[in-house]
């Protein structure tokens, strides 16, 4: 009676893709800024209004950008993670502190620790041009000023050291 | 102190899921009754377990606990109380309790109501659901903990999403869970029957009553959902066939065509593994609905928790529990045999032809929702599949669906002629076609050939449906008795007749138009003038919003006034669209207010919807059709008598 065994033989063929569909994310429109160069940008610091940052400064580093505000409850839970990446001193972090209010982000900083080199102002302008949905997001950007990896959501221990950690290291080790 | 006491009884549950899966079954197995009689006991005290979880996490949202990350991401203390309190199902983690809560509900049922069952069915029945329930609190509390702690807490929460802040979602996943957790019982009915290696008409008799009434539940849910999507989206539309709609359909498609086979099942003793093959998969897609929603294999505009790590549990879920089902199914299932057969015409072949086609109807949907992640998997680019596919495809299946609905009714069980049935229906079936070709013409004007078709095919439905019923009432000489189960099947068609009529009119006949409109203007649209007066900003508890006063005047004279709103959020921002909605049963007039262009002028939407109103009044009519046939007495009687009668049992239900 092999008809019986018919629903099985199906099922297994959509679990099979199931599995397929779990390694891909329908969310990652594969960003068609990776591998281009980060737009260049001038942005005042947080905090001191008069001193402003470019992108341009950090040619010739491996640098992580990451998008936050201190409205973000993602972000909340992502900043413990930012300050052990911080503490590893791995790789410099770029805040770029997105539609936030000045004090709410300088009071923050001030209550849960600071993992960024330099904090910058957005109001906007910037995360566009990187393409940001909504915070948190990261860029990882070479030495050439090249975007070389996205991440979407908040950074976890797990993705920090499985996927972002080792393309900092081959990033840092290429000329 | 409480979020934690809330994770405390979880994990309590979640040790007696253990012992109602595992005491039951072994003790059915190695005929231990000491271990079978645990059953009951054991779904009683998760139950209390499960509840004061859910109690706990509702009190959290209550009190503001921004301490707990779950009530931080979904609430704010500006909520309103209604709203907090539907919170707690407001996204992933408490959705899952919620399933839980519900399967809890289920099993408590079907413990209290098994004294008619025998005791080592009832108790394999109860494992089972056991099972399932040790399942989803294990991946609770493995992936999905509604209880973790935000520390430091949140000042404030981050808001409920404003799409659920609405009167309409706040009991959409509740009716829609209750519908799709009442397919376990089913499911566990099946399973029971497998291990057992028995199914005769007295199994299909007690699994009936749980199918339709679950299948009640979904066909409110599903309805809910769509009248939801059509005033709070803002664009008018009823139905979307987004991947998290498509997820409640099949089931609902699986569903009505296992009620039809367990018909057959009880009243012939017939198409025994196919009833057990649709319990299965009814209950499959349910899972299978929860895993898409949640899994973040697919996206759709409902989705609100994507996660690899929650989809990987659930994927190893599925496989085991539907996995093991269909395995003992390919075991099982060729033991039942059905000695006796029925001919080419007959009620057994139209309800046959019904499954068939549902089930079609059912895989088409399949595989529009899933062809997107087919074409992913095998490295063919990102697809998406629109709406133009189900609406062109989804027809084929369903038009002779409806047209032998209306025979089938009227067949009588193992043998029948086509002539017979087509003469007693000579009436009804007049009627439809002139009044199908008549009517369109005479209200809406010009109808294409698939709008005359759809209508006939509607009032083919109500009018075969309706013609024993109004025999009764006509001819006294004649006399006709309609049991409860016979007005619920009578009811239940009615209402797809009624659903066919409003979608077909809908589609064919809406007006709508995009017009930019300044103060003091007006536009014409389908015999109404509306006219722009005024906006003026207003605030609700924890949104601002910008309301219009629209004026609906028809022949000059002023109708009534409509208020459509643009609402933006304190805490997330976005803007909404609350539509101004003057609702009649023979047409709606939808309006909705767009992005204001500068200079006092508004883009504005105005849709006339005749008939729209039916799509959800049908649906409300079949699930009150189910119900009435649960009422019936039958199901009630003592099980001795029923065992005996077995499977040959009355033709009574043949007169239909």
């Amino acid at each position: 009676m092999w008809r019986f065994l018919i629903p099985m033989a199906v099922f297994a063929a959509l679990v099979w893709f199931f599995n397929q569909g779990l390694g891909l994310d329908p969310r990652k429109i594969p960003s068609p800024l990776i591998g281009k160069p980060a737009q260049e940008f001038s942005l005042p610091v947080l905090g001191e209004p008069d001193r402003k940052v470019a992108m341009s400064d950090y040619r010739g580093q491996v640098v992580l950008v990451n998008v936050w505000g201190s409205w973000c409850v993602a972000c909340r839970a992502e900043h413990q993670v930012l300050l052990r990446i911080a503490a590893s001193g791995a790789v410099p972090i770029i805040g770029l502190d997105w539609k936030d209010q000045d004090e709410d982000a300088q009071a923050w900083l001030r209550s849960l620790g600071n993992p960024y080199t330099v904090t910058l102002v957005d109001e906007g302008r910037v995360a566009i041009n990187f393409g940001v949905y909504g915070a948190p997001e990261s860029f990882l950007i070479d030495k050439q000023g090249i975007i070389i990896h996205k991440h979407t959501g908040p950074i976890t221990w797990e993705a920090w050291q499985q996927e972002i950690l080792p393309m900092v290291v081959k990033a840092k080790e290429a000329t | 102190m409480i979020p934690e006491l809330g994770q405390f009884a979880l994990i309590i549950a979640l040790c007696l899921s253990l012992v109602q899966a595992f005491f039951p079954l072994a003790g059915a197995w190695t005929g231990n009754r000491t271990w079978v009689r645990l059953a009951w006991p054991a779904v009683s005290g998760q139950t209390v377990f499960v509840f004061l979880s859910f109690a706990c996490l509702m009190w959290s949202f209550i009190q503001n606990d921004f301490s707990v990350l779950y009530v931080a991401s979904n609430s704010n203390s500006a909520l309103p109380v209604i709203y907090r309190i539907s919170a707690t199902w407001g996204a992933h983690e408490g959705s899952m309790l919620l399933w839980i809560v519900i399967l809890a509900a289920w099993s408590v049922a079907v413990a209290a109501l098994s004294k008619n069952l025998p005791e080592l069915f009832a108790a394999r029945v109860l494992g089972v659901l056991g099972l399932i329930s040790f399942g989803f609190l294990l991946f609770t509390l493995e992936t999905s903990n509604p209880f973790e702690r935000l520390i430091p807490a949140a000042i404030d929460g981050r808001d409920l999403n404003p799409l659920l802040q609405d009167p309409g979602l706040a009991i959409h996943p509740p009716m829609l869970y209750v519908g799709y957790v009442g397919f376990a019982v089913a499911f566990a009915f099946a399973i029971a029957a497998m291990l057992e290696g028995k199914m005769d008409a007295a199994w299909a008799r007690w699994a009936r009553p749980w199918t339709t009434v679950a299948w009640c539940f979904l066909t409110v849910g599903i309805a809910l959902g769509s009248w939801w999507a059509y005033y709070e989206l803002g664009w008018g539309g009823w139905w979307f066939w987004d991947p998290v709609e498509n997820a409640s359909f099949m089931p609902w498609l699986a569903g009505t065509a296992l009620i039809h086979s367990l018909a057959v099942t009880e009243k012939r003793g017939l198409f025994k593994s196919w009833t057990l093959l649709l319990a299965i998969t009814a209950f499959s897609l349910s899972l299978l609905g929860t895993f898409l929603v949640r899994s973040g294999v697919l996206v759709s505009v409902h989705a609100f928790a994507t996660d690899p790590e929650r989809g990987r549990f659930i994927l190893a879920f599925l496989v085991t529990v539907i996995g093991s089902a269909l395995a003992l199914y390919a075991w099982r299932a060729p033991l039942l045999k059905s000695d006796e057969g029925f001919g080419k015409v007959s009620r057994e072949t139209f309800l046959l032809a019904n499954n068939v086609l549902l089930v079609i109807a059912m895989l088409v949907v399949l595989l529009g929702t899933l062809f997107p992640l087919f074409m992913d998997a095998i490295g063919g680019g990102k697809y998406s599949v629109g709406p133009q596919y189900f609406a062109a495809v989804f027809v084929i299946p369903t038009i002779p669906l409806v047209l032998l609905l209306g025979l089938g009714m009227h067949s009588i069980w193992r043998r029948d002629n086509l002539s017979r049935i087509s003469k007693r229906l000579r009436v009804p079936m007049v009627i439809a076609v002139v009044l199908g070709i008549i009517l369109p013409w005479m209200i809406y004007g010009t109808p294409s050939i698939m709008t005359v078709v759809a209508i006939i095919a509607a009032l083919w439905v109500i009018g075969s449906s309706l013609f024993v019923p109004v025999i009764g009432l006509l001819d006294k000489t004649q006399k006709v008795r309609i049991t409860r189960s016979q007005w619920g099947m009578i009811l239940a068609h009615i209402g797809v007749g009624v659903f066919i009529l409003g979608v077909t009119v809908t589609e064919a006949y809406s007006v709508h138009r995009d017009q930019a409109l300044r103060l003091g203007d007006s536009v014409d649209v389908a015999g109404y003038t509306v006219t722009f007066e005024s906006v003026k900003p207003v605030s609700g508890p924890n949104y601002q919003a910008t309301q219009a006063t629209m004026e609906v005047s028809r022949d000059g004279k002023s109708l009534m006034t409509l208020h459509p709103e643009k609402r933006t959020y304190r805490v997330q921002r976005n803007p909404m669209t609350e539509a101004g909605i003057d609702a009649r049963l023979h047409r709606d007039l939808y309006l909705a207010l767009g992005d204001p262009l500068g200079n006092d002028s508004w883009s504005v939407r105005f849709q006339y919807k005749p008939l729209v109103r039916f799509i959800w009044l049908g649906c409300i009519i079949m699930a009150l059709g189910g119900l009435i046939a649960v009422s019936d007495k039958r199901y009630r009687v003592v099980v001795t008598k029923t065992v005996k009668e077995g499977g040959r049992e009355a033709l009574a239900g043949g007169k239909g």
